[in-house]
């Protein structure tokens, strides 16, 4: 299944989908070190987000997660391609200083958790397999 | 959107590695808002300065956009999490103090000046009516849209540095005239003096807009308001209510270059300060801390302070947080050295909101209700609300 969405950083990246009807805070809500969230009650508090196609509505919190997810990266704890249904600056400003492809404007209900999702965001499109 | 030659050669890499990473910020952020063409601006502000709030994260990405980024347009930077030449007095560890200076010393290589003041209006980053800017900071967006009637967004860190570094922002929301029109009109019916009183009735607009899901507040009732107090306010009222805009009638410059709001009126009387003046004072109080200087303190309010504390003894932790270009006028001034005989402390560059300071007191009194915001949520005080007068009374009791 295709999906068509918007472009908000470039790239292409293959991997597990995990997915969250919460919207994220990477600034106190995911921890930078073991890439786990860790955003008390949240419905991915405890799991991995580590090469995953992250899957969210929005992004939600302190302008510093921006900074968070560029911490990720160099950790090699970051998603390798973020999802949204609406994008934020907090998220997009992460992803394009972190070099991490992105899409928005997609119906995230389309995608389930343990999927395989390639997401090319020089074009837009997210595939689920 | 829509570039032009050198905006589109800075995306392509030809003015380096640091340009074209603020570019791809800049383009993503207009296209995400609907921009049509990018607008130059004529100064930025940057915010996310003190290593409390940076972390070694967002060191790394400054080290990296220094690396070749140099600023096109004048910068400031807001507050750091020290004073730079007093941290040891403050009690700032010496780790906190070499980290705050590696990220400040990135920030000087790009060109920016290291004012490290959230009030850069007062001290030569000072836009006039009708520019566009680029500026993060909160209370500083807020007065610098509204009561000087210049342009910005609410930028984050890095989108006000990538402004710095192209001299370009995208030309959307507050930067047009359609959105910058009041949207419900407050009447208020009770005197509102001073900059405690200011910071009050910021946070029941604030809180009112919040619920109502609106940003810009029309203000009627105000017969008139100093500087202190203004700022006062837009601290107030973009914490509590993410305001970047309001217009106050015969106060603000753009107060009628738009319609009027008449469909929402929302009235404050006495009755709502006196509860909310309540609200920003917690019960079972003990009070080992008095702060002034949120937004940093104008020399006017420091002139204030020293005559209030002349031939008086400070008997708690008291600092006076303010720009150190302002310091250094109260330094010639004589006022500072008044202040310091009678035992209080300047934290120039610095503030109670962003210093490394959580937990390390129980109460502190503030004529500040962006201040009492923090001091509960980020530092885990009890607060009181009150006046500069009372501030140094309890300071000196």
């Amino acid at each position: 299944m295709k999906l068509e969405g918007r472009k908000i950083y470039k790239g292409t990246a293959e991997a597990e989908a995990i997915v969250t009807k919460d919207a994220i805070s990477f600034y106190g809500g995911v921890d930078p070190d073991t890439g786990k969230v860790v955003e008390v009650g949240h419905e991915l508090e405890g799991q991995s987000i580590t090469g995953k196609v992250l899957v969210f509505p929005t992004g939600k919190g302190s302008t510093v997660g921006s900074y968070t997810m560029y911490r990720m990266k160099k950790n090699n704890t970051a998603p390798v391609a973020i999802v949204n249904k609406q994008i934020d600056t907090i998220v997009a400003v992460g992803c394009i200083i972190s070099e991490i492809p992105c899409v928005d404007k997609i119906d995230i209900n389309n995608i389930h958790t343990g999927q395989n999702v390639i997401v090319n965001g020089s074009e837009g499109i997210v595939e689920v397999k | 959107m829509k570039l032009t030659q050198e905006e589109q050669d800075m995306l392509d890499g030809k003015f380096g590695k640091a340009a074209m990473k603020s570019m791809e910020i800049l383009t993503t952020l207009g296209e995400i808002f609907d921009a049509e063409y990018m607008v130059e601006v004529h100064g930025v502000q940057i915010a996310g300065v003190s290593y409390d709030n940076l972390g070694e994260a967002g060191l790394d990405f400054l080290s990296e956009m220094a690396e070749d980024g140099k600023v096109r347009v004048l910068t400031t930077l807001n507050p750091a999490g020290m004073d730079r030449e007093n941290w040891q007095v403050l009690g700032i560890d010496e780790e906190f103090a070499k980290n705050q200076n590696r990220a400040i010393d990135a920030f000087a290589k790009m060109g920016i000046i290291t004012t490290c003041s959230c009030t850069p209006y007062l001290i030569g980053n000072a836009p006039h009516y009708g520019q566009h800017i680029a500026w993060a900071e909160s209370s500083a967006v807020c007065y610098s849209n509204s009561v000087i009637g210049a342009r910005t967004n609410r930028e984050g860190g890095p989108s006000a540095l990538a402004a710095a570094l192209t001299g370009k922002t995208p030309k959307y929301g507050y930067h047009l005239d359609e959105n910058r029109h009041g949207q419900i009109l407050f009447k208020i019916n009770a005197p509102v003096k001073g900059t405690d009183e200011f910071g009050v009735l910021g946070k029941i607009i604030g809180d009112k807009l919040v619920k109502l899901g609106k940003k810009i507040p029309y203000i009627t009732g105000i017969p008139s308001a100093t500087v202190e107090e203004l700022k006062s306010f837009c601290a107030s009222v973009a914490t509590y209510g993410g305001t970047a805009l309001f217009h106050m009638e015969e106060i603000t410059p753009e107060y009628n270059k738009y319609p009027k709001p008449s469909k929402i009126v929302f009235e404050i009387n006495q009755d709502d300060l006196d509860i909310t003046r309540a609200e920003l004072t917690d019960e079972d109080l003990e009070i080992d801390f008095v702060s002034i200087g949120c937004p940093h303190a104008s020399i006017h309010e420091i002139a204030k302070i020293t005559s209030l504390l002349k031939g008086k003894t400070v008997k708690k932790e008291f600092w006076i947080t303010t720009a150190r270009p302002t310091k250094k006028i109260a330094d010639e001034a004589g006022y500072s050295k008044i202040i310091e005989e009678a035992g209080a402390k300047f934290a120039a560059d610095t503030c109670c909101v962003v210093a490394p300071i959580k937990e390390r007191f129980k109460g502190i009194m503030v004529d500040s209700a962006k201040a009492c915001y923090y001091g509960r949520a980020k530092n885990k005080f009890k607060v009181k609300i009150g006046s500069i007068e009372k501030c140094v009374e309890e300071a000196t009791k």
